[in-house]
């Protein structure tokens, strides 16, 4: 029984090491946490269609999943907490990524009801997807800064300055809007070199800056706003030619159709309005 | 039903002098015997069946096989391919280095606080390689606690380079190295080392002459775990090392971005993947069922 009771243990500790070697192997993708955790696998978005017709009234009902550049984090948060707020029975639920991965997993069928894109390029991908619920808004426009450590200590006043020997410099995957702007500025400036690293979306590459790991970043002047002292921006003119709208759209396939259109409508009223300019973005 | 399974194994195929025609003879004995499998365990079973293998069949049938050999020569793949295949070995070399003597330790060793000590060595494994990524960023970054230090004395900073990514991969992947070995440590009979230290060889030349080539194949399973780990490594790595083509952007950060712009480079680009995964277990299989 002793040694029966041995090969046993040996055999399910291997058991035990296969398991975890198979889910090593599967890779952990940790992208999953960040969507578990905005969009909640905890309580699935409610049907709100099922009760609201019937009950015939305008009483919203339910979860709205907002997917929304990352650069609209902050703005979005709060709006979000007003439309709850104003909707007793709404619940609000964001995921914030880039745009282009937000557009892709649209796309791919995720269970979203709003869609707000950093450029228009990754909203076509949803539209031309079918995938939109009528014509996306303009809602703002954005547009991009040098985010450096407080006190500026690499002195950088201009595009080309970012050329410097040794300065670390983190950027926009260029498939993610703030590094389709970001290129679009550094070729009107006719300025070359090769950054640390190229991020998912802004808050990613702002957070490289703020942990002291880069000497700057290229992200949105609202980004570096919101950093509060944790950073400071560094204007360039040829942020004039790199200009991002941002539109928002309801979509097709919203599991909360009327909500997100309430959702939409609120970004798009003058809370909305203001929220927005007071981050630092500016009229469509 | 108290009979164990018949396992092929090595027993088996070294009796192979048996004429071959009685083999499917005593299969179906075998088969009689057992009955057949109760249904609460054959639906369930099955099911987890199809859920493990559906997905991968879905990568083979949605790969694009015509232009598969465009996308493969392409400059994003091949330096992806080539960075992954190059960091996960270093990193593997690191973590056999380091983790050997780690696992002798821990195995061979009475010291106080073992057990804690084994309890930490195993902790990469089941933390979120994310969380790994930013305990190496406090620590080993510009602004870290050893990594201003590095900066500050030799002007060097990890984060953003090649060897970041190998740090990152040889952390989250020393654990399956150490456990594998240790586990061979302590199936491997000490009596052979003693017997060499009766001998007068010294407990360095037991390890080198005696130790090492009894464990040898607990060694080389860890090694083949500790490199599928590094090369799939994610969270750790895009944490820690960042991502640019050609110096940190390994394989799975490479599919994960070629998503969101090209769907179809990600399904090539995780079919290789999915075959380099596929050889290792092919080449494992035995080793680990004898082994650990």
């Amino acid at each position: 029984m002793g040694a029966m009771g041995t090969v046993r243990t040996r055999r399910a500790v291997s058991a035990a090491l296969l398991a975890g070697a198979l889910i090593a192997l599967a890779g952990c993708g940790s992208d999953d946490d960040k969507d578990d955790k905005k969009v909640g696998g905890a309580t699935p978005p409610v049907n709100a269609n099922t009760s609201a017709p019937a009950a015939g009234a305008k009483e919203l009902k339910g979860t709205v999943n907002v997917f929304a550049a990352a650069s609209l984090t902050e703005t979005f948060s709060a709006l979000g907490k007003q439309f709850e707020a104003a909707h007793p029975g709404v619940t609000v639920k964001f995921n914030y990524l880039g745009s282009s991965a937000l557009a892709a997993s649209i796309n791919q069928g995720a269970p979203a009801d709003v869609f707000a894109s950093a450029d228009e390029k990754n909203m076509k991908l949803v539209t031309d997807a079918k995938n939109a619920d009528g014509t996306p808004t303009a809602f703002a426009k954005n547009t991009l800064q040098i985010a450096v450590a407080p006190g500026n200590p690499k002195n950088i006043k201009s595009l080309a300055d970012l050329k410097q020997d040794g300065l670390k410099v983190a950027q926009c995957a260029p498939q993610v809007p703030c590094g389709a702007a970001a290129k679009t500025a550094l070729d009107a400036a006719g300025v070359k070199f090769t950054p640390s690293t190229l991020e998912q979306d802004v808050k990613a590459a702002l957070t490289k800056l703020t942990l002291g790991e880069v000497d700057a970043a290229l992200v949105y002047r609202t980004d570096v706003k919101a950093a509060g002292a944790k950073a400071v921006g560094v204007d360039f003119p040829e942020s004039a030619q790199a200009v991002n709208t941002y539109p928002i759209v309801p979509l097709a396939k919203a599991p909360n159709g009327d909500a997100a259109k309430a959702f939409v409508a609120f970004v798009l009223s003058e809370p909305g309005r203001t929220a927005l300019t007071a981050a630092g973005f500016q009229a469509p | 039903m108290i009979e164990p399974p018949r396992v092929p194994g090595r027993r088996e195929r070294s009796v192979r002098l048996r004429p071959t025609r009685l083999r499917p003879a005593r299969t179906r004995a075998d088969r009689s015997r057992r009955g057949g499998a109760p249904l609460a365990l054959l639906v369930p079973g099955l099911i987890g069946l199809v859920f493990l293998v559906l997905p991968l069949l879905g990568l083979l049938i949605r790969a694009p096989w015509s232009d598969l050999g465009s996308q493969l020569g392409s400059t994003e793949v091949r330096e992806a391919l080539k960075l992954s295949l190059f960091t996960a070995t270093v990193a593997t070399g690191i973590v056999l280095v380091l983790g050997v003597p780690l696992a002798w330790l821990l195995a061979r060793t009475e010291f106080p606080g073992r057990r804690l000590v084994r309890a930490l060595v195993t902790l990469p494994l089941v933390l979120p390689p994310v969380v790994g990524g930013v305990a190496l960023l406090l620590v080993l970054g510009r602004k870290g606690i050893v990594g201003e230090w590095l900066d500050d004395t030799f002007g060097y900073t990890l984060p953003f380079t090649t060897t970041g990514v190998i740090v990152a991969e040889a952390f989250v992947a020393m654990p399956f190295l150490v456990i594998s070995v240790e586990g061979a440590l302590r199936a491997a009979d000490p009596r052979y080392e003693e017997a060499a230290a009766t001998l007068g060889a010294s407990r360095w030349t037991a390890f080198r002459r005696v130790t090492l080539p009894l464990i040898a194949p607990g060694v080389a399973a860890g090694a083949v775990l500790a490199w599928a780990r590094a090369l799939g490594e994610f969270g750790a790595t895009i944490t820690f090392a960042g991502n640019f083509p050609g110096k940190t952007q390994t394989m799975p950060l490479a599919v994960y971005l070629a998503l969101e712009t090209d769907p179809e480079a990600a399904i090539v680009l995780s079919l290789v993947l999915l075959a380099v995964s596929v050889l290792i277990l092919a080449g494992l299989r035995e080793r680990w069922m004898t082994t650990s």
